[in-house]
């Protein structure tokens, strides 16, 4: 299935490479293709809805009046180049930039219709519901189960059967159990990077969270381990609303259903992700991914 | 030429060579060190042969027969002798240890080498090691025993060690029953005696409470009866023996075999004997009391107050440390007043011990304890509890002496936790205190674990503190016994940094001290050697665990 998929995406990027000099109209037909988007959105349960989103660092703008709709049980992909703000938005999904002195925010984000950054949200249990994967993986110094258990441990959790049934429910999911399912009390930096970032998937499918951010997840792994993941992201997406930020195009167009391109804090367009590749409606986005970035 | 000499400095190498030269300079100065109180300090235990002679101070004076052990001996400038009659600008002379202190009231002299005539080393020379008066040197005469005089009997010898033996099993007996069970009645009778007035003081003291104190009293009198009677014919047994001995100069000497510790004739020795001889010794040094104003005996109750404190001060100052690390790096806003509490942290660690010790004695042993004692203990005044210097107060003035090095260990390693691992935990829902006590603080042990090094290494070697918090000359009791409540914070305490001082600079007998001194210094740093080692394993097993985690 996912196989077919990528074969897919690879022969629609294919052809978008091909004809981008065709398609010097493309501003024009805006309108219309942005309403086939809005009604393609329709159709999905909202999970996460930004309105005239802004984030200053000191004073800063780094993100520009943000307006967006993640769908539920999709997977969404920031793209843009390095600084473009892709990941200061992902962060602001579980409140991750609370952590950063200075930061300040305009407009707001919606969970399930809740704003976020309401007063009367607790930071823990929001984090609980938005999961989040980081770029380099970042086990805890513990043994493979107790790397999986922090977040029902966290909770309170302590009956052993229940944490087992978990654990290995986790680890299966993110496509890990077999490989270490004779070592689970050895410490989880003896993994290699690519079992240490799906140990820290597993970890945070642990706790059954609604949505999941995955910060460039396979940028710091080697070409088969980031396979792996990709696969792994793609079937995660029937169960929980992914949002996965990459530097990658040949990623997002893999694994994603809807993609946003973001510049300089602001975004440009978002799309689904095969009008996007093929049929970008903005000559910045199509500069992009044809590589005439600039 | 001078581009030569330019290459060569600018090759590094002359650098190189000033630090390696630093290092083995160092190197050389630590193990000299070492080598030198070990080869100072263990010698003492060692049995040398006694040498017997006839010795005239001067070439026309008649010669008396010295015995006794050579200690050292050293070439001077006639002057520097006393311009003795003998010819010579120089003067070589022995430091010889004639014991027998309660005979002549000296037992080391210096002699003369050109007085030394007719040295010998009879195999039956003695050694008597007495409770009191220091060795004693001489031949073995007689040993009464049982109302016997056994006298020149081919099994003397075997007889006397038989009985000392015995006699000193009587003599531990005794010890423990006076140190144990007497000891803890004095306890309880010190209770009730409180306890009476605090019945006094709250008005209480009805005829029905009192005759239940009454009652104890009587109880605790019976047992104490029961034991001193137990004491005394134990007494008797052991006072009914002794033994005659002659002195090298022919004054027939008698010892009561009740102080004597053992006897023994080095120079009939063989050396397996010898090396045995010399752990027993060793061990003794380890495990028994001081005797003769800390001059003989061992050291065991120094020991045990320099752990016990470092333990007690290793358990305060480690929260204490790591708390205040933890507010300092991770909840308070860094401005320039944390700036200001960090930097009059660093230069805590900079105030001279003494000051400390000012402090610990104003404010922890005049001020707290005397506070404690009006407010808890009213029924021992006028005295005081903890009013005065003792174990607690001596820990805590060590702890807040430590605490900088704690807390500026700590930091550096909550410092070293990478962000990554902390919004790792963070994204799980984890709160920040959570965030903490599960994942940073673990990874900080290590840190916390070189602070503690640092701060026990400290501690155990401090000793102007202490002399004014806590530490004494001769603690009659350890700091634990078997006494409710086992642990008796109020206690003065034996440590072996003011032992050293005090045995080298305060004692009566300077000669017998000076190896002492060195054998107790040595402990003291093989001491602190132990507890750093064991911290530095546990930290490295630690740091092992967790380094891979440091580099994400």
């Amino acid at each position: 299935m996912a196989a077919e998929k990528i074969e897919k995406y690879a022969e629609d990027i294919a052809v978008t490479e091909s004809s981008t000099a065709t398609r010097t109209h493309a501003i024009d037909m805006n309108n219309i293709v942005d309403t086939a988007v809005d009604m393609k959105l329709a159709n999905e349960k909202t999970c996460i809805a930004v309105s005239n989103f802004s984030l200053f660092y000191s004073g800063k703008q780094a993100l520009k009046n943000i307006s967006l709709t993640i769908p539920e049980k999709r997977a969404t992909a920031f793209i843009g180049p390095s600084g473009c703000g892709k990941s200061t938005l992902l962060r602001c999904f579980n409140r991750m930039n609370d952590l950063i002195e200075g930061v300040t925010t305009a407009g707001n984000i919606k969970l399930e219709g809740n704003d976020i950054f309401d007063k009367s949200i607790n930071v823990a249990d929001l984090r609980r519901r938005v999961g989040m994967v980081f770029q380099k993986p970042n086990p805890f110094p513990k043994s493979i189960y107790e790397n999986v258990a922090y977040g029902l441990r966290i909770q309170g959790i302590k009956d052993r059967r229940t944490i087992d049934t978990v654990v290995e429910k986790s680890l299966r999911g993110a496509a890990l159990w077999d490989e270490v399912k004779d070592r689970l009390e050895d410490l989880a930096m003896g993994l290699s990077g690519g079992q240490q970032q799906r140990l820290v998937i597993a970890r945070a499918i642990a706790i059954e969270p609604e949505v999941i951010l995955l910060d460039e997840p396979a940028s710091a792994l080697d070409p088969v381990s980031t396979l792996k993941i990709e696969e792994l992201i793609y079937g995660l997406k029937d169960k929980y609303t992914i949002v996965i930020v990459t530097h990658n195009m040949q990623q997002a167009a893999r694994v994603s259903d809807y993609t946003t391109y973001m510049y300089m804090g602001e975004m440009i367009e978002f799309n689904d992700t095969s009008t996007l590749f093929t049929n970008p409606h903005k000559k910045m986005t199509e500069d992009y991914i044809t590589g005439r970035y600039g | 030429m001078q581009s030569k000499i330019k290459n060569w400095l600018d090759s590094g190498a002359p650098f190189v060579w000033l630090n390696a030269g630093a290092v083995s300079v160092s190197v050389v100065m630590v193990v000299g060190l070492i080598a030198l109180i070990a080869v100072r300090g263990l010698g003492h235990f060692w049995p040398s042969d006694i040498a017997v002679f006839d010795y005239a101070f001067a070439p026309d004076s008649e010669s008396s027969q010295l015995m006794g052990e050579f200690i050292d001996e050293e070439t001077v400038l006639r002057a520097r002798a006393g311009n003795p009659a003998y010819a010579g600008a120089t003067i070589k002379r022995h430091l010889l240890k004639t014991g027998n202190r309660d005979i002549s009231g000296l037992d080391f002299s210096w002699i003369l080498d050109a007085g030394i005539k007719h040295k010998t080393y009879p195999d039956d020379a003695m050694v008597v090691e007495r409770r009191e008066w220091g060795n004693f040197y001489g031949f073995l005469n007689s040993v009464q025993l049982d109302g016997h005089n056994l006298q020149n009997n081919a099994t003397l010898w075997a007889t006397l060690e038989q009985a000392i033996t015995q006699n000193n099993a009587v003599f531990d007996e005794i010890r423990y029953i006076e140190k144990n069970l007497i000891g803890g009645i004095n306890y309880k009778m010190e209770k009730l005696r409180l306890k009476e007035r605090e019945l006094v003081l709250k008005e209480e003291n009805t005829p029905v409470n009192l005759q239940a104190l009454i009652a104890q009293r009587e109880a605790l009198q019976l047992a104490y009866n029961s034991h001193t009677a137990t004491l005394e014919t134990l007494y008797a047994t052991l006072n009914s023996a002794s033994l005659t001995a002659t002195t090298a100069d022919g004054q027939a000497v008698s010892i009561a075999l009740s102080k004597v510790i053992r006897v023994y004739r080095p120079n009939a020795m063989s050396l397996p004997d010898k090396v045995l001889f010399y752990f027993e010794k060793f061990w003794e040094f380890l495990t028994d009391d001081p005797r003769e104003a800390n001059t003989e005996g061992g050291i065991f109750p120094a020991i045990f107050g320099t752990v016990l404190m470092v333990i007690i001060m290793a358990v305060i100052v480690t929260p204490f440390g790591v708390i205040a690390a933890v507010y300092l790096r991770e909840y308070a806003t860094q401005n320039l007043i944390t700036r200001l509490i960090r930097i009059a942290v660093n230069n805590l660690a900079g105030v001279p011990s003494v000051v400390y010790g000012v402090f610990g004695l104003g404010f922890f042993v005049y001020f707290l304890g005397g506070s404690i004692d009006q407010l808890f203990f009213p029924e021992s005044l006028p005295a005081p509890k903890f009013g005065t210097p003792g174990l607690l107060w001596a820990s805590l003035t060590l702890a807040i002496l430590t605490v900088p090095v704690v807390i500026v260990a700590t930091e550096e390693g909550l410092s070293r936790v990478p962000r990554a691992i902390r919004e790792g935990s963070l994204a799980l829902g984890a709160t920040k205190a959570e965030t903490l006590w599960r994942t940073v603080l673990p990874m900080t042990t290590p840190a916390m674990i070189t602070g503690l090094i640092l701060a026990v290494a400290r501690a155990a070697g401090e000793v102007a503190p202490l002399m004014l918090v806590g530490v004494v000359k001769l603690a009659p009791s350890l700091g634990v016994d078997g006494n409710a409540p086992f642990l008796h914070l109020d206690r003065k305490f034996m440590h072996l940094g003011f032992h050293i001082y005090d045995v080298g600079f305060q004692s009566p007998n300077v000669e017998a001290a000076q190896p002492l001194v060195y054998a107790t210094a040595l402990l003291l740093v093989v001491l602190i050697i132990i507890l750093n080692l064991t911290a530095i394993r546990i930290r490295n097993s630690l740091r092992e665990k967790y380094r891979a985690a440091e580099q994400t």
